[in-house]
């Protein structure tokens, strides 16, 4: 009796978990909880208006969607993958995930980047969601950095668009003559300034040094470093950031743009929006990319990649996988980039550009004109550590330039103790 | 046969609890904020200890390495630089107390209005850190900000007090003095109400006034009031963190970090991933922090005993 019985109640869950397998395959069910750092209004309205499509396609699936506060997010982010984990989250490419793909918080999403849709359309950003020869995300956006100028300003004076480093220079003193700063920047966070290193860095000794770097395998001490870091004191010694930068965050630092007291700003291409918001128009605001310094080094760029995971702990991978590839699609992406909702660049090479002049530049940029290579960010390529560290060295030395050999020596330290 | 007789005086039989109610009825009552106490207080103190020792970066296997978390602490020079700013907002987070005392002075008198001018001055105490961080942040910018054209007005030229690394913890400890000020003027105003009227009548006919009234008459009576003041001052003095956070973000390049605002940028914040590093600064300050510990409950256990 009690053996008839435990037969049938195996058979019967058998039963039950062919139908639900068999559902799955063709429409999902259950819960997908998506956690967001999407927190401005414009990207959030984005994602949200995407994931009701999701929802549209799948009916019978209860969404879950949380938006965190973008900085919240980044320290919030090891609780939840640990103790409650969502079905997808947002992050970043490239190092940033590192330590949560080594703690085996992330899914191996390799399976996906074998299914041609994706293999075939997504390869520019393959090597930023590998890590170990496997791929752990997808992205679902990047954006070009290079400098925003003045276009008004820049004709005043008669000054065109520098192509190397002695135009940028000569440029930069036409202005300051006519006491117009060179460049914003607001250093408060730091990380503004590891945009200037890395473009720096990046024309003077190429893309494959500066991974070399962020390998670890260069000590800051290094002359090669300290030719970076040459060039750079030629702008400080100028005078051609604005003044008392360390007290800014990156958007206290727009208006003096916007107020014509400084001609550019290198910056990613989320700072076009509140420029154009706070009045720019698009005859005043122009871009370039950032001019070469040495001869032969190949131009090579910084596009930071944002991406969606699944967490390990996920208890609907099947549904957020399908959600991976509903956001990747060619569709989606030419949808959610385009200027009405991000603004940015669509992953796909099948999904088209949205008609902007910033777009259009950038993906030209990115697509024809980088050949050295793109990099992330200097705190997504290299470590979370040497990247905090460093960024306040680089603070330091745009304030107090003379520092620059306490400055490196701390941070090879710092090297050595990260990289062991 | 004594015992048969027995019986009969015994009294009725009680529970446990009936016969000891006395002595559990407060632990019952205690218990609650015990337990709380312990799981969230006591237990993480130790839990910091252990947690110091190993190298952890809060998400992977956590390895042992003794002491050395404590030996990188003695040659790092942002720890030197954060300890030193403690000591820094220790000793002038201090002014509060005078200061309080002689705003609270200045008000215990009856005019019309009083309430309003008091409620006036203890309004700052009200605000959230936060906002008093960013209303000086405000008054401190290096162009725009209220403090450069009033240093304009007399021919000054501007200072970027939070953006230079030798002041920029004075402009934060200064903008914390304003609502701890508020605070202790508070505590001094109610502890004046107590003051024995008589006793500075006699002091009058003796011929006290002035500094001296103040000094051997008004302070001594003030005692408590000033216990109280110094407390929750120096408490105040080690968890300064938002005003740093708010104001500086631990800038410019790390010189106005205090040992929490370390800490935190070491374990908790968006690049720290030092979990065993982290807790070793926090045992650090906890240390401190138990001097004064002690000291306090050293001389509560005093002033009970003397009573």
């Amino acid at each position: 009796m009690r053996s008839t019985l435990k037969a049938s109640a195996l058979a019967l869950t058998a039963a039950l978990a062919a139908s639900t397998a068999f559902a799955g395959s063709h429409s999902l069910s259950g819960d997908l909880k998506i956690f967001l750092d999407t927190s401005n209004p414009a990207p959030r309205a984005t994602m949200e208006a995407m994931i009701g499509r999701f929802q549209d396609m799948h009916p019978d699936l209860n969404i879950e969607t949380t938006v965190i506060d973008r900085e919240a997010y980044k320290t919030q982010i090891r609780n939840f993958l640990t103790a409650d984990a969502p079905d997808v989250a947002t992050w970043y490419a490239a190092n940033r995930m590192r330590p949560y793909v080594e703690a085996g918080l992330f899914e191996d999403v390799s399976d996906l980047w074998a299914e041609p849709a994706i293999a075939d359309n997504l390869a520019s950003t393959k090597g930023a969601m590998t890590i170990d020869g496997k791929q752990w995300g997808v992205p679902y956006t990047y954006y070009q950095w290079g400098i925003y100028y003045r276009k008004d300003l820049y004709d005043q004076y008669g000054l065109s668009e520098p192509t190397n480093f002695d135009e940028m220079k000569s440029n930069c003193q036409t202005l300051l003559d006519n006491g117009v700063k060179c460049y914003t920047i607001g250093t408060k966070f730091l990380w503004t300034a590891g945009g200037w290193f890395d473009y720096l860095n990046l024309r003077t000794h190429g893309y494959d040094f500066h991974m070399e770097m962020a390998a670890g395998d260069v000590a800051w001490t290094d002359d090669r470093v300290r030719e970076t870091f040459a060039n750079w004191r030629e702008l400080i010694d100028m005078g051609a950031y604005v003044d008392n930068h360390q007290n800014y965050s990156w958007q206290e630092a727009l208006p003096f743009m916007v107020n014509g007291d400084a001609a550019a700003y290198l910056m990613g291409n989320f700072a076009v929006a509140p420029l154009r918001e706070a009045g720019l128009s698009d005859d005043q605001l122009d871009f370039y990319q950032f001019p070469a310094i040495t001869e032969g080094v190949a131009m090579a760029e910084d596009a930071p990649t944002d991406t969606f995971h699944i967490p390990a702990n996920a208890n609907n991978k099947e549904a957020a996988r399908e959600f991976l590839r509903f956001v990747v699609s060619a569709d989606e992406q030419t949808e959610i980039n385009n200027g009405a909702n991000l603004g940015q660049l669509p992953v796909n090479a099948s999904a088209s550009i949205d008609e902007d002049t910033f777009l259009e530049q950038g993906f030209a940029m990115l697509s024809s004109n980088s050949p050295g290579g793109v990099a992330q960010f200097f705190d997504r390529d290299f470590p979370a550590e040497m990247a905090a560290e460093a960024m306040q060295g680089f603070q330091e030395f745009m304030v107090f330039p003379d520092n620059l050999d306490d400055i490196l020596a701390r941070l090879e330290q710092v090297r050595q103790r990260v990289y062991k | 046969m004594t015992t048969a007789a027995l019986p009969d005086t015994d009294p009725p039989k009680r529970g446990w609890y009936k016969r000891n109610e006395i002595a559990v009825t407060p632990w019952l009552f205690l218990a609650p904020a015990i337990l709380f106490f312990a799981v969230y207080v006591i237990i993480p103190i130790f839990q910091s200890f252990s947690i110091s020792l190993y190298d952890w970066d809060g998400l992977g296997q956590a390895e042992y390495i003794g002491l050395a978390n404590y030996q990188e602490l003695m040659n790092d020079r942002a720890f030197e630089v954060s300890l030193w700013n403690n000591l820094k907002w220790l000793v002038f987070y201090l002014l509060a107390i005078p200061a309080g005392l002689f705003i609270a002075l200045f008000l215990n008198q009856t005019v019309t209005g009083i309430r309003i001018y008091k409620s006036l001055f203890f309004f700052p105490f009200v605000l959230s850190q936060v906002v008093v961080g960013l209303v000086f942040a405000w008054f401190y910018l290096p162009n725009e900000g209220l403090l450069s054209n009033m240093l304009a007005l007399v021919g000054l030229g501007p200072v970027n007090v939070l953006g230079d690394p030798t002041w920029a913890t004075y402009g934060i400890i200064l903008a914390g003095l304003w609502p701890q000020t508020a605070y202790c003027m508070i505590l001094y105003l109610t502890g004046l109400n107590a003051v024995d009227p008589e006793q500075v009548e006699a002091a009058r006919l003796d011929g006290a006034k002035g500094w001296k009234m103040l000094w051997y008459v008004i302070i001594p009576q003030l005692k408590p009031a000033t216990f109280i003041a110094f407390v929750v001052t120096i408490i105040g003095a080690l968890r300064s963190f938002d005003l740093i956070s708010i104001m500086t973000n631990g800038g410019p390049f790390g010189q106005t970090r205090v040992l929490s605002f370390y800490m935190f940028e070491k374990a908790l914040s968006e690049y720290g991933f030092r979990m065993g590093y982290g807790a070793a600064i926090a045992v650090v300050l906890f240390l401190i922090m138990l001097v004064f510990i002690a000291y306090f409950l050293w001389s509560m256990y005093r002033e009970e005993k003397g009573h």
